[in-house]
C-alpha cells in the first residue's frame, strides 16, 4: 500500500476542514472499499481523515414520521434494526443481500453510498479507464463487459454502481444530509448519484470536501408490498447482474403508488418515472407489469457480454412486481426465486 | 494480485519527495491482554496481529476482504482484519482464534469443528471459526440455509462446507438454539 498520513478529528467541522485543506486527503470510515482500492493502487490518498469515530453519527432516530440514519450506522446495525425490519423491510433485505456479514459489520451507511464501481478495468491499473484516469479511454465498451451497464451509459463509461442498499434507498426516496465548508444541505436520493456522461470520474454530486452525516427515510415504508429481487452469478456474496427493488401501495387489485429501482444496470440506481406513472391507478397484472418493463428497457443497449441483461431485467421487473403485489417478497437466505 | 509486504514495526521510508509520515501509538486489548504499540498508518490489523504480535493463527488469504481467512472479532463483531487499518482500531478489544479457548478447554465451536471434521487443509479454519463465533453471537441464523448465507464471507478451497455447516449447527444446539 502507498504511504499516507492519518488523522482522526473529533468533530464533523474539523473533519471537513482537514479535507478542504489538502487536495490529497480523503475521508475514511469503515474502509472496506477504500482500503481495498488503496491496495490495488486505484486510490492514492496522501492523507486519510478518519471519520469512523465521530460522535453522534451512529444512531437511528425518529424524524418527522420517518427515520434519520446516522452516516456511521453500520450496514449490519441498520439491516437488523427492529424499526427498519418492521417499517422498511425492503431496505433490510437489500442490505442483507449484499456483501458478507464481516463486511456489513464494518461498512457504514455513508460509505455504502460512496463505494466505487467493480468494473474490472477500473480496478486494473495496467489498463486505461476514464473513471480512474480521465481521457485514457474505456476498454469495457468493446471488451469484457458481462457486469456492465445497459442504461444511461456514455461513450466514455459503461460502469455500474455496485450497491444493493442504494437501490432500496432510491425506491424509498430517501434524502442524503451532507455538511461541507458552506454548511449543511440535503440531496434527494435521485440526485445524489450521477450518470457518467462526459465525466465518469465523478460518481456523485457530493463535493470532495463534503461529508455525509445522515440518510433520511420518509414516513412511507411500503412494509406490505415490497420485494428486493437480486439476480447474480453466485447465490451469495456476489454483486447483482440485475436487481429490482419494487414497492407498491395497493387498494384492492388496483395499484395506487408504484416505485421501481434497478441495480446492476446503470451508473446509478435506475428509476423511470414514466413506467411508474403507467403502473399507478392500473391493475396489478403481468400484462401491465410487462408494459412497464418494456418502457424501462426501451432505451437499453447491450455491449456484447452484457446484452443478456436486457431480457434478464425485463423478466426480473415482471417477477419483482408480481412478488410485491402478492405481498410475497423474495427471501434472503432461500435462493429459489419465489 | 499485488503483494502487500508486511511492513509493521519498521518505520518505512516515505516515498521520494514526500514528507516523513508519523507513526501512531495505539492501545489494543488482544485476547484479554492490553498492549501499547507503534503502528504505521498503512498497517492493517491483520499485519499487526501476524507480524508485530506473532499471532499467526489469523491467516492472510486474498488480502482483499473476499475470502474471510483473516476474520477476527473486534469489539465482539466479526470483521475482515485485512481491510481494517490498525490505527483506526485504537482502544478496541480484539479476539483471534488464539483467544477462543479458555483454561485449556476448546471453545464449543472449535470442539465442534473437530468432531464434525469441518476442515481439510485448515488454512481457512481460523477465519471460519471466528466467523462462526460471531454468527452465534449475532443470533440471526435459525437453520442450515441461514447458516450457509451468513457464512458466505468465508471461502473454503477444499470444499468442507457440509461439515462446517454441521459443526455450526452442533455448536448452535449446544448453545441452546439461536438467540431469536
Amino acid at each position: 500500500m502507498i504511504r499516507f498520513s492519518y488523522s482522526r478529528p473529533g468533530a464533523v467541522g474539523e473533519a471537513v476542514q482537514a479535507v478542504q485543506a489538502d487536495a490529497g486527503a480523503k475521508f475514511i470510515a469503515g474502509g472496506t472499499n477504500l482500503v481495498d482500492l488503496m491496495k490495488y493502487d486505484v486510490e492514492r490518498p496522501r492523507r486519510l481523515v478518519d471519520v469512523g469515530a465521530l460522535p453522534g453519527l451512529d444512531r437511528i432516530e425518529e424524524a418527522d414520521g420517518g427515520l434519520r440514519i446516522g452516516a456511521l450506522v453500520t450496514n449490519s446495525a441498520l439491516a437488523y434494526d427492529a424499526r427498519i425490519e418492521q417499517r422498511y423491510p425492503l431496505l433490510a433485505r437489500a442490505i442483507l443481500s449484499g456483501a458478507s456479514p464481516q463486511l456489513r459489520n464494518a461498512a457504514t451507511t455513508g460509505g455504502n453510498l460512496l463505494q466505487r464501481t467493480r468494473c474490472y478495468y477500473f480496478y486494473d491499473t495496467g489498463t486505461p479507464c476514464n473513471k480512474r484516469e480521465p481521457g485514457t479511454g474505456c476498454p469495457a465498451i468493446n471488451g469484457v463487459n458481462r457486469i456492465h451497464a445497459i442504461l444511461g451509459t456514455s461513450e466514455h463509461c459503461i460502469a455500474t454502481h455496485p450497491s444493493d442498499m442504494c437501490v432500496a434507498l432510491a425506491a424509498l426516496e430517501a434524502t442524503v444530509e451532507v455538511t461541507g465548508p458552506q454548511g449543511e444541505r440535503s440531496i434527494a436520493f435521485a440526485d445524489f448519484h450521477r450518470l457518467p456522461g462526459e465525466h465518469p470520474e465523478i460518481d456523485t454530486t457530493l463535493a470532495p470536501d463534503e461529508i455525509i452525516t445522515a440518510v433520511r427515510l420518509p414516513p412511507q415504508g411500503f412494509a406490505t408490498h415490497h420485494t428486493y429481487l437480486k439476480l447474480r452469478d453466485r447465490q451469495s456474496y456476489a454483486f447483482a447482474l440485475v436487481s429490482v427493488a419494487a414497492v407498491l401501495e395497493m387498494e384492492g387489485d388496483t395499484i395506487r403508488e408504484a416505485r421501481l429501482a434497478l441495480g446492476g444496470v446503470a451508473h446509478k440506481p435506475w428509476r423511470d418515472p414514466a413506467a411508474e406513472a403507467l403502473l399507478r391507478g392500473g391493475p396489478a397484472t403481468r400484462e401491465r407489469f410487462a408494459e412497464a418493463a418494456a418502457l424501462i428497457l426501451q432505451a437499453a443497449r447491450g455491449y456484447g457480454d452484457n446484452s443478456f441483461k436486457i431480457e434478464l431485467a425485463r423478466r426480473a421487473i415482471v417477477r419483482a412486481l408480481s412478488q410485491a403485489a402478492a405481498g410475497t417478497p423474495q427471501p434472503v437466505a432461500d435462493k429459489r426465486i419465489a | 494480485m499485488p503483494v502487500n509486504p508486511a511492513t509493521p514495526g519498521v518505520a518505512a521510508a516515505p516515498s521520494a519527495g514526500s514528507s516523513p509520515v508519523a507513526h501512531h501509538t495505539i492501545t489494543l486489548t488482544v485476547n484479554g491482554t492490553q498492549r501499547r504499540m507503534e503502528v504505521a498508518p498503512w498497517t492493517t490489523l491483520l499485519d499487526l496481529l501476524r507480524e508485530q504480535m506473532e499471532l499467526t493463527g489469523t491467516k492472510k488469504g486474498c488480502d482483499h476482504g473476499q475470502c474471510g481467512a483473516c476474520t477476527v472479532l473486534v469489539n465482539g463483531q466479526r470483521i475482515n482484519s485485512c481491510l481494517a487499518l490498525a490505527v483506526s482500531k485504537d482502544g478496541a478489544e480484539v479476539v483471534t482464534v488464539e483467544g477462543l479457548a479458555m483454561d485449556g478447554t476448546l471453545h464449543p465451536v472449535q470442539a465442534a469443528f473437530i468432531e464434525q471434521d469441518a476442515f481439510q487443509c485448515g488454512y481457512c479454519t481460523p477465519g471460519q471459526i471466528c466467523s462462526a463465533v460471531g454468527l452465534l453471537k449475532e443470533g440471526h441464523a435459525r437453520n442450515a440455509d441461514e447458516i450457509r448465507e451468513l457464512m458466505s464471507g468465508n471461502i473454503c478451497r477444499c470444499g468442507a462446507y457440509p461439515n462446517i455447516v454441521a459443526a455450526i449447527e452442533q455448536a448452535m444446539q449446544q448453545a441452546g438454539g439461536s438467540a431469536r
